[in-house]
């Protein structure tokens, strides 16, 4: 079983974030008993975008930016699919931006795991949406200039279905994070901190481990609450599920889904032709 | 018997219901319709006009001259009254125009006033003006009569009362006082066919192809296109939905062809320039998608409301990188039901994109059409699913194959995984830097898949003269107004049409008889509604033939059959 997940040989940097988020999805999978072929991750360019080669699944690596609705089709004519979109800040938070407000609002059942790593890594070190202001780069010489965009605070207040934060160097976490994001029904985000060891000089294994801890004694349920713990950044960052709601999914409220995926529904030419084009009268 | 009626006026005085209700019962009573809109980019006001050409005889553009003006407004008689053909009457109401005229040609007709008295309401005016057409015309309230009935039934059995009463109203108001109205309309019967616009065509072509999913962000002039998949949705099960922005609509339509079903997507020049990203993707992952490019004048926003040829070239070369694509461009509302349909086909067939470029005449052109025939309708499903994938002792999505094309498998169908990747990759579908595999990789999308895709590329269409000396060359929607130009002129030249629909690949020219009838022609004029005579050019880079002489329209208005007659004449004269 566990070399069910086993893929290519990973092209990341030597001690890369990434590293740790490949092996807590692995292990989230096989604890969800979930066989590779149930499952399609849809990713997108930046060095998060190669994960799937590095795992077995099947895999659609799109475009930069255009992961959701890659996702958003998939899902919508195969819901019985798990759908995982893979990307990056740069990738999701930027390039694909209005995408992700969108899907939020649609709350198809896709799960989006963002490995953010406050940098553009496979560019070779400029600044993200998420990098901070302190941060200098060969296209920002007098550092960052723009706020940072917070993801987690973006997206309670969209009321997306589930909002959690977890950190590539808490590998237990975020495996457990990612099942209940995967087990939850509806559009999950799952915002996770990792470490780009070769380019991001401010946001390292040690810059994040002295500040991020885990939330407890938190109700989720409690969207006010969710707005607090979402704003929360800088001496202490918190991770775990910050905010869920069970609304809705998409699927659901498309009629003609509950007759199953439009991937096994039969198709009758003749019935079309006679009920449109064999009546003059329409 | 050949005539023209339009109705002109505001946006929002329901130009369009009278004409859509006209339309219908000229078919319904067994005649050949055509109807084609000119409105502006605005919901109320400023003026539009809606032009409706009926006859025993099949009519597939539209002629200069009106023999029944309805005008809902004074600017409706004022920019029209012009056109009007000897025997040709105006129907208008006092109250509209604010004026009276006194003229033998023109009949006053108290349409809000009947509407008020007999249809109990002011809304039946547009009911009141329609009969009185009908009455002008001579003909009987029978077919309208069920026209009405039906349309108004879902509103209930009071408004259909009054839409007949107001309807009598008008059409004995007419009888009796149009004396002058001298209109032979032949009694005919059973209609010919169905009326179907270039919009409802692509969509219904679409849906009779099997497609399960239809993304696109509103864009006139190709909304109509989504509108309509969107009205047939649950009872054909696909899915439709609006996306964020075009960039958004072209990936979800490849998400969901990558998933198994067919996939199609459709906007306007504007947007499809938004989706040129999602092209080169669709052919690099060699996923199947369908693109209706609705073509309005540019650049830029340009004339949203009107029509224009000038997207040939963008369709045709534009996307990073080098892959095949097929390019069709219907020349009505039949080629544009049976061409999306063959889009499909080798679509999926060969996992390339195909186009279909319409623009906004075809669009809101509504032709009477033979009732589709199935037997023409190609249905073949490529995909590798069930027992046949579960066989294999192994799956790969992008395997070198002799003809290009990998086996399509369908995702999660068995446990064979679908891998494929915007990056090079490799016959597994991950990526790869390989310098041979990226040469082989190319070969297989582009050598390999572009010749069999030729070999299903139809010639052009050629009408009038087996060996013409005039030669009109054309493409897309200019197809019905230059065979009927033909016609025109078919007493005193030696001419002919030759119309190309599917444009890329290219249709075989070498030693094809088609292509002697354009060398041996004495004089070959080009009809094209751009600036830059955009065909001409493919037609050179692809044959070495030299077009010299061209015809072109970019006012954003479609040609008149008399119009596009008096122009080729010109043209032939000039230069004798």
């Amino acid at each position: 079983m566990s070399d069910e997940y086993t893929g290519q040989i990973p092209a990341w940097c030597p001690g890369c974030g990434n590293f740790p988020v490949l092996e807590s999805l692995k292990q989230a999978l096989m604890e969800l008993k979930l066989r590779p072929f149930q499952l399609t991750i849809v990713s997108g360019i930046g060095q998060a975008g190669k994960l799937p080669h590095y795992t077995r699944c099947n895999t659609f690596n799109g475009l930069h930016g255009r992961t959701l609705p890659v996702a958003t089709g998939v899902k919508l004519v195969n819901p019985e699919m798990i759908v995982i979109a893979v990307a990056g800040d740069g990738d999701c938070y930027g390039e694909g931006g209005n995408h992700l407000l969108h899907a939020i609002r649609r709350n198809v059942n896709i799960k989006l795991f963002v490995h953010n790593n406050q940098i553009y890594g496979l560019t070779k070190g400029q600044a993200s949406p998420t990098s901070m202001e302190s941060l200098k780069s060969k296209t920002q010489p007098f550092g960052i200039l723009s706020e940072p965009l917070n993801p987690i605070a973006l997206a309670v207040a969209l009321d997306c279905s589930f909002v959690a934060r977890g950190y590539a160097g808490d590998q237990e976490f975020l495996k457990d994070l990612m099942k209940e994001a995967i087990s939850h029904r509806g559009f999950a985000l799952l915002d996770i901190l990792q470490p780009c060891v070769t380019f991001n000089k401010v946001n390292t294994y040690s810059w994040y481990s002295e500040r991020v801890y885990r939330l407890k004694d938190h109700d989720p349920q409690d969207r006010i609450r969710a707005f607090q713990v979402a704003l929360q950044w800088g001496d202490r960052i918190p991770t775990g599920v910050i905010y869920r709601n069970e609304r809705s999914i998409m699927e659901d409220r498309i009629p003609i889904l509950k007759e199953g995926p439009l991937t096994k529904r039969p198709f009758d030419l003749n019935k079309i032709l006679e009920e449109e084009a064999f009546n003059p009268l329409k | 018997m050949d005539y023209t009626i339009r109705i002109a006026g505001e946006a929002g005085q329901g130009i369009q219901t009278i004409g859509g209700v006209l339309s219908d019962t000229l078919l319904r009573s067994g005649f050949y319709v055509f109807s084609c809109q000119d409105y502006m980019s605005r919901i109320r006001g400023g003026h539009n006009f809606f032009t409706i050409r009926f006859s025993d005889a099949p009519v597939m553009a539209s002629r200069k001259g009106v023999d029944l003006l309805v005008a809902l407004n004074l600017e409706g008689i004022q920019n029209h009254r012009d056109l009007l053909t000897e025997r040709g009457m105006i129907l208008y109401d006092p109250e509209a125009t604010g004026e009276t005229f006194e003229a033998e040609e023109v009949l006053a007709v108290p349409l809000r006033k009947l509407a008020v008295q007999e249809g109990k309401n002011p809304i039946t005016e547009n009911t009141v003006a329609t009969a009185a057409v009908i009455g002008m015309l001579g003909m009987d309230m029978k077919v309208l009569e069920e026209v009405i009935t039906e349309t108004f039934r879902r509103k209930g059995e009071e408004v259909v009362q009054n839409n007949l009463r107001a309807a009598r109203a008008g059409y004995n108001y007419a009888v009796q006082k149009c004396l002058r109205c001298g209109f032979v309309v032949p009694p005919v019967s059973n209609p010919k066919g169905l009326l179907l616009n270039g919009n409802e065509a692509i969509a219904l072509g679409a849906i009779a192809s099997g497609c399960r999913f239809y993304s696109a962000y509103p864009m006139t002039p190709s909304t109509g296109i989504l509108n309509f998949m969107a009205s047939r949705a649950t009872r054909y099960g696909i899915v439709v939905e609006q996306a964020e922005d075009e960039i958004g609509a072209i990936n979800m339509a490849i998400g969901a062809s990558f998933a198994g079903v067919r996939a199609m997507t459709g906007s306007s020049g504007g947007g499809f320039a938004l989706m040129v990203e999602g092209l080169s993707l669709a052919a690099m992952t060699e996923t199947p998608i369908v693109i209706a490019e609705v073509q309005r004048p540019g650049p830029a926003t340009g004339l949203p409301t009107r029509t224009e040829q000038a997207d040939l070239l963008f369709v045709l070369y534009t996307g990073h990188g080098e892959f095949p694509r097929v390019v069709f461009a219907p020349g009505s509302p039949e080629q544009a039901f049976y061409l999306t349909n063959k889009a499909f086909d080798l679509a999926e067939r060969f996992q390339v994109p195909a186009f279909v470029l319409s623009d906004q005449y075809l669009a809101d052109s509504r032709w009477t059409i033979q009732p589709l025939n199935p037997e023409r309708v190609l249905y073949r499903d490529y995909r590798l699913k069930g027992e046949e994938l579960r066989s294999l002792k192994q799956y790969l999505r992008h395997a070198f194959t002799d003809t290009g094309v990998s086996p399509l498998a369908v995702p999660g169908d068995t446990e064979h995984l679908v891998v494929t990747d915007s990056d090079e990759h490799d016959e597994e579908g991950h990526i790869t830097e390989d310098a041979l595999i990226r040469q082989r990789m190319v070969q297989k999308r582009v050598f390999r898949k572009l010749p069999l895709l030729k070999k299903e590329i139809s010639p052009p269409t050629i009408y009038g003269s087996d060996r013409p000396e005039v030669l009109l060359l054309c493409w897309g929607s200019t197809y019905g107004l230059v065979k009927e130009t033909v016609d025109t002129l078919s007493d005193r030249y030696s001419i002919a049409m030759m119309h190309f629909s599917e444009l890329y690949p290219f249709p075989e020219h070498s030693g094809q008889t088609w292509f002697s009838i354009l060398q041996n022609a004495r004089r070959c004029i080009s009809v094209e509604q751009n600036a830059t005579n955009q065909f001409c050019k493919l037609l050179r880079s692809e044959t070495s033939f030299h077009v010299k002489e061209h015809i072109n329209r970019y006012d954003g208005r479609p040609f008149t059959v008399d119009e596009l007659t008096e122009h080729v004449q010109k043209t032939l004269e000039g230069h004798k």
